[in-house]
């Protein structure tokens, strides 16, 4: 094994003269008086290493002895891991002493103690290879699959696999026979290197389904689907993170994992506090027990912020494998370029736009493409749908981050500081915003079967009356409420009451919060039935209060049970309201 | 801190700049103290041999031939209970003429709180301020900087905050403050009795500009103390943050980093979220909240300072001089606070939430009013009505000379929207509606 002594110390960047091989993100560990900090071999210049450590380096001096692992920086896969709290190099947070987070603390991210109970899914005979699924264990709700781990990529021979039984996750589980007739023992766990993709899977159609959000303004007007890509671009206080938050309760998706990277602890404590008392709408259980974070918060060491968002990936490519609909959410992905930022500079390297690295949009997009629905190999299908927030200087999208973002995802969610100052929220500016997956012919016909047989030209209406809206704004403040036609306050009220009754949402509220699709088609509807509906006034000064009475209406239907009694009364009190003034 | 025995002395310096300084020296540690020519320093690069090291009092008439005394530990403080009602630099040496504190010895800058450790905040700060109370309810465990215009009276309302806030102990610390600004809050905390449960940490705009660097710190690790080891609820206020961020950006220049936007070490938010998430509320009680003081430039929020700042704290207060009633304001549009939703109609009124966004959006009419107003349109009826609407809301609730409960807020809120407005141009939930609006 590699050796070396500490050369240089500048803030986490530590230089190492080696004694022999070292490989590229090696991870290595530097003996600080008994305490061993963990770092990441970054770049090599003859016998240097230059290393990025994930701790803080107070202390360390010229000389520290410097021990390599011969492997990169790893995750251990196996059952357990649902509902723990990780941070970015998947210690177990929970398994950590004292209040204080220690230096060199590390902590195992599974329970080697637990117990399984195993069903076989191989059979002794059966030809496998990485990533096929030889059992699976109860965890939680999810069958978590066994699988051959990802690195045995030629075919091997099921010698024997375990009976049915109660197992610990480091028993051997099955024995199988490579060509060369060698026999490997398996248990349940795998490790795998976190920058590295995991590829077992048969192939990556495109994504085609609805993931449901719950939140009207993303699965009506933009929706994202399953195994899609989208990023949250917003100034602070724009509502990112609860917009996130509110995407991660009610999502539909067997299991969430989300990145808390580089931002407030607060925030990821209020996850720690609710998720275990909340409930999944859809199975009824606590949202915790689909839910796995990592949590890598501002204050803690910069390096393992950049590896909070691969441990995260990796983890996500796990379930993936076992058939499942993983959602993945981080929060903020230019904290982590800003990590990359930092590095650099300790470097020294020549700096790209605002001093980012230059191969910044090529991990931004390398990382992107991690996501994405798949056919494993046994016909069983499989998706990471990812969703990243990005935090742009000064709010001003045109930013490094911002644009390398904007060439790999697919879904724009831009959230607009105007939109949030009038509290318009979720501030997802309808306009700007996009879903490329409302052009897939494939999403399209998913749609319009599975939603409402025109549900695709209902949207684009939608979005339409919003922009035929704002151009009619814009002429009333630039000649006045009396200086425009009277069909332009019409035309106005009208992307009023799109904006205010479909996009507008109280993700505090508890029915408001989440809409089901019906809900959601059904009330997009009757919106648009009123849009179409034509009205007669005299005056200008009719149009506003009128439709005020009609939106407030109608919000007053998005807070009470959908097609309960009070929702009828509503509903039949709106009719009454456009039976006043229609002109039919 | 005398020179022990034992001890290496180097006297050749290799390079001086402006803030730091470099020696051949071996078996120095990272981020060690030391003294350059009798000057306090702190070891920031080594490379090999060669060990730069930041001088805080900078380095005007420092020779290649300073003496430089290693003391092989990081910056610290003497905590203990002694430290209440004392006033220090930015060393933590005392500046009022007391003794030295005795106490237990504590590295500045340590490790952050275990996540998972972390209790969710949940009490609020009442400061009869409706700006505060009502709109941007604060919360303990809160970190949440007033963004000013240097015009403005921040300071005079941050220690109105600190004063009427239920604190054990309050932290102040003062970086660039001006002395006469310094005087004002030793002054104000005297003339209100509050003397014993006051700590400062003070760098005054007579003081070498490095040495605020250390100030948060010694704020901070003295807060944390309290709390975690006192279970104390501990205001912290940091005034101002902008000065600190420039003294970051002179270092970070003086060792060839690279600058990111406006002139800005790249580790900017990293170096201010250090500081900001020690703002805590801990399992046994304690908790530290923090409300700091970022001065902007011409009112600009996008600059490098303001915008790591926004992205770390839980919110901020923009102050506001409101014309019509000739006082200031917290302004209602801008600021924010993001922790209220943990406290809002929960231990207060349930109505809370709703009456705060009502008041906001009716505000935000009036100030459309007031534009086309401007631009010589005519005022609709509603038009007329939220204007006087908004005066009153700012002349008997936000302005922030006036002091009264949240109850009362929200009551004079709500004879304030019977007053001007009908039932649908409120469109609070009826479940509210039937409680709080009066039956003609």
């Amino acid at each position: 094994m590699t050796k070396g002594i500490v050369k240089a110390i500048i803030e986490n960047l530590v230089q190492v003269k080696v004694s022999g091989p070292v490989s590229q993100n090696e991870i290595c560990y530097i003996n600080l008086g008994g305490v061993k900090l963990m770092a990441e071999v970054i770049k090599v210049l003859g016998d240097t290493a230059y290393t990025q450590v994930f701790e803080s380096t107070r202390g360390l001096r010229p000389g520290d002895e410097v021990e390599f692992t011969e492997h990169m920086l790893e995750v251990k896969l196996g059952p357990g891991m649902l509902s723990k709290n990780y941070d970015g190099l998947q210690n177990d947070l929970n398994k950590m002493k004292g209040v204080f987070l220690s230096r060199g603390e590390y902590t195992d991210p599974l329970d080697e103690d637990s117990t399984w109970d195993f069903s076989p899914i191989a059979k002794a005979g059966d030809v496998v290879s990485g990533g096929d699924w030889l059992g699976s264990v109860p965890e939680s709700w999810i069958t978590h699959k066994i699988m051959v781990p990802f690195g045995m990529n030629d075919e091997y021979k099921v010698k024997q696999i375990a009976a049915k039984g109660t197992y610990k996750i480091t028993d051997t589980i099955a024995i199988v026979t490579d060509k060369d007739g060698k026999d490997i023992e398996l248990n349940m766990i795998q490790r795998w290197p976190v920058k590295i993709p995991i590829k077992c899977y048969a192939e990556k159609p495109r994504p085609f389904k609805l993931m449901e959000t719950g939140v009207r303004t993303l699965d009506t007007l933009n929706p994202m689907v399953e195994g899609g890509t989208g990023f949250i671009p917003g100034p602070f206080g724009a509502g990112k993170t609860v917009l996130q938050h509110s995407i991660s309760k009610n999502a539909d998706a067997d299991m969430i994992i989300f990145a808390a990277c580089g931002e407030r602890a607060n925030e990821v404590v209020e996850m720690f506090v609710e998720f275990p008392e909340l409930d999944d709408p859809r199975t009824g259980r606590k949202l915790m027990e689909r839910t796995i974070i990592i949590c890598n918060t501002s204050n803690m060491p910069v390096a393992a912020r950049e590896a909070s968002v691969y441990t995260a990936m990796t983890i996500a490519e796990y379930y993936r494998n076992m058939g499942l609909k993983v959602l993945l959410l981080a929060d903020s992905t230019s904290r982590w370029a800003q990590a990359l930022r930092e590095m650099s500079n300790r470097m020294e390297e020549l700096p790209g736009p605002d001093a980012f690295p230059m191969d910044l949009p090529a991990i931004v997009s390398s990382f992107y493409a991690r996501a994405g629905f798949v056919y494993l190999r046994n016909g069983d299908s499989g998706s990471i749908t990812f969703i990243g927030t990005v935090s742009p200087a000064g709010g001003n999208l045109k930013e490094p981050v911002t644009e390398s973002t904007k060439k790999a995802a697919r879904c724009f969610y831009a959230l607009s500081q105007a939109r949030a100052d009038s509290k318009r929220y979720p501030a997802v500016d309808p306009i700007d915003s996009y879903s490329k997956y409302l052009e897939y012919p494939e999403v399209i016909e998913y749609l319009n079967k599975n939603v409402h047989p025109t549900w695709v030209e209902d949207v684009l209406h939608a979005k339409d009356i919003l922009r035929r809206g704002r151009e009619a704004q814009e002429q009333i403040n630039i000649l006045g409420d009396d200086g425009v036609p009277l069909s332009y306050h019409d035309k106005y009220w009208k992307s009023e009451l799109v904006d205010r009754v479909i996009l507008q949402q109280d993700g505090f509220d508890e029915i408001d919060s989440s809409t089901p699709m019906p809900r959601q088609k059904y009330m997009l509807e009757l919106v648009l039935e009123l849009c179409d509906t034509e009205l007669v006034f005299e005056t200008f000064e009719e149009v506003m209060p009128y439709f005020i009475k009609m939106i407030n209406i109608l919000k007053q239907m998005n807070y009470v049970e959908f097609d309960s009694s009070e929702f009828k009364t509503y509903e039949t009190e709106l009719h009454k309201l456009v039976d006043e003034r229609s002109a039919k | 801190m005398a020179t022990q025995a034992f001890q290496k002395i180097y006297t050749k310096l290799n390079q001086i700049t402006k803030a730091t300084c470099s020696v051949k020296a071996t078996g120095v540690g990272n981020e060690e103290l030391a003294t350059v020519g009798g000057r306090l320093a702190q070891v920031v690069k080594i490379v090999e041999d060669n060990v730069t090291l930041q001088i805080y009092a900078g380095t005007e008439g420092i020779g290649t031939d300073a003496e430089v005394v290693f003391f092989g530990k990081a910056p610290s403080l003497k905590v203990g209970t002694d430290l209440a009602g004392r006033f220090f630099n930015a060393y933590g040496d005392p500046i009022d003429g007391g003794p030295e504190v005795e106490g237990k010895e504590i590295e500045i800058g340590g490790p952050s709180v275990n996540p998972v450790r972390r209790k969710q905040p949940s009490e609020l700060i009442a400061t009869g301020i409706a700006g505060i109370d009502l709109n941007n309810t604060l919360v303990t465990g809160q970190k949440i900087p007033f963004f000013a215009d240097p015009d403005q009276p921040y300071n005079e309302v941050m220690a109105m905050v600190a004063l009427r806030a239920q604190s054990d102990k309050i932290i102040l610390g003062g970086m660039g403050l001006s002395n006469d600004d310094y005087l004002f809050y030793k002054n104000t905390f005297e003339n209100a009795g509050v003397i014993d449960r006051i700590i400062s940490f003070v760098n005054t705009t007579e003081d070498p500009t490095v040495e605020r660097l250390l100030v948060p710190n010694m704020a901070l690790s003295s807060a944390e103390y309290f709390a975690a080891e006192h279970n104390e609820k501990v205001l912290v206020l940091l005034t101002d943050m902008t000065l600190y961020c420039d003294a970051l950006s002179i270092v970070s220049n003086r060792m060839d980093q690279i600058p990111s936007k406006d002139s800005m070490p790249g580790s900017l938010y990293s170096d201010l979220a250090k500081l900001y998430e020690k703002a805590v509320q801990f399992p046994g009680g304690g908790s530290i909240t923090i409300i700091a003081v970022t001065t902007l430039s011409g009112g600009d929020i996008t600059h490098a300072i303001p915008d790591n700042t926004g992205y770390i704290t839980e919110g901020q207060l923009f102050l506001k001089r409101d014309t019509d009633i000739a006082k200031t304001i917290v302004d209602p549009f801008r600021s924010l606070s993001r922790l209220k939703q943990l406290v809002i109609g929960k231990k207060t009124r349930a109505d809370h939430p709703q009456v705060m966004n009502t008041a906001v959006r009716l505000y935000a009419d009036a100030a459309n009013a007031k534009t086309k107003l401007e631009n010589g349109f005519d005022l609709s009826d509603y038009d007329e009505r939220v204007l006087e609407f908004a005066r009153e809301y700012s002349a008997e609730i936000l302005a922030i000379d006036v002091n009264i409960d949240t109850d009362t807020m929200l009551d004079t809120a709500w004879n304030l929207f019977q007053r001007y407005f009908n039932k649908q141009e409120i469109g609070i939930k009826d479940e509210f509606m039937n409680i709080h609006w009066k039956k003609a």
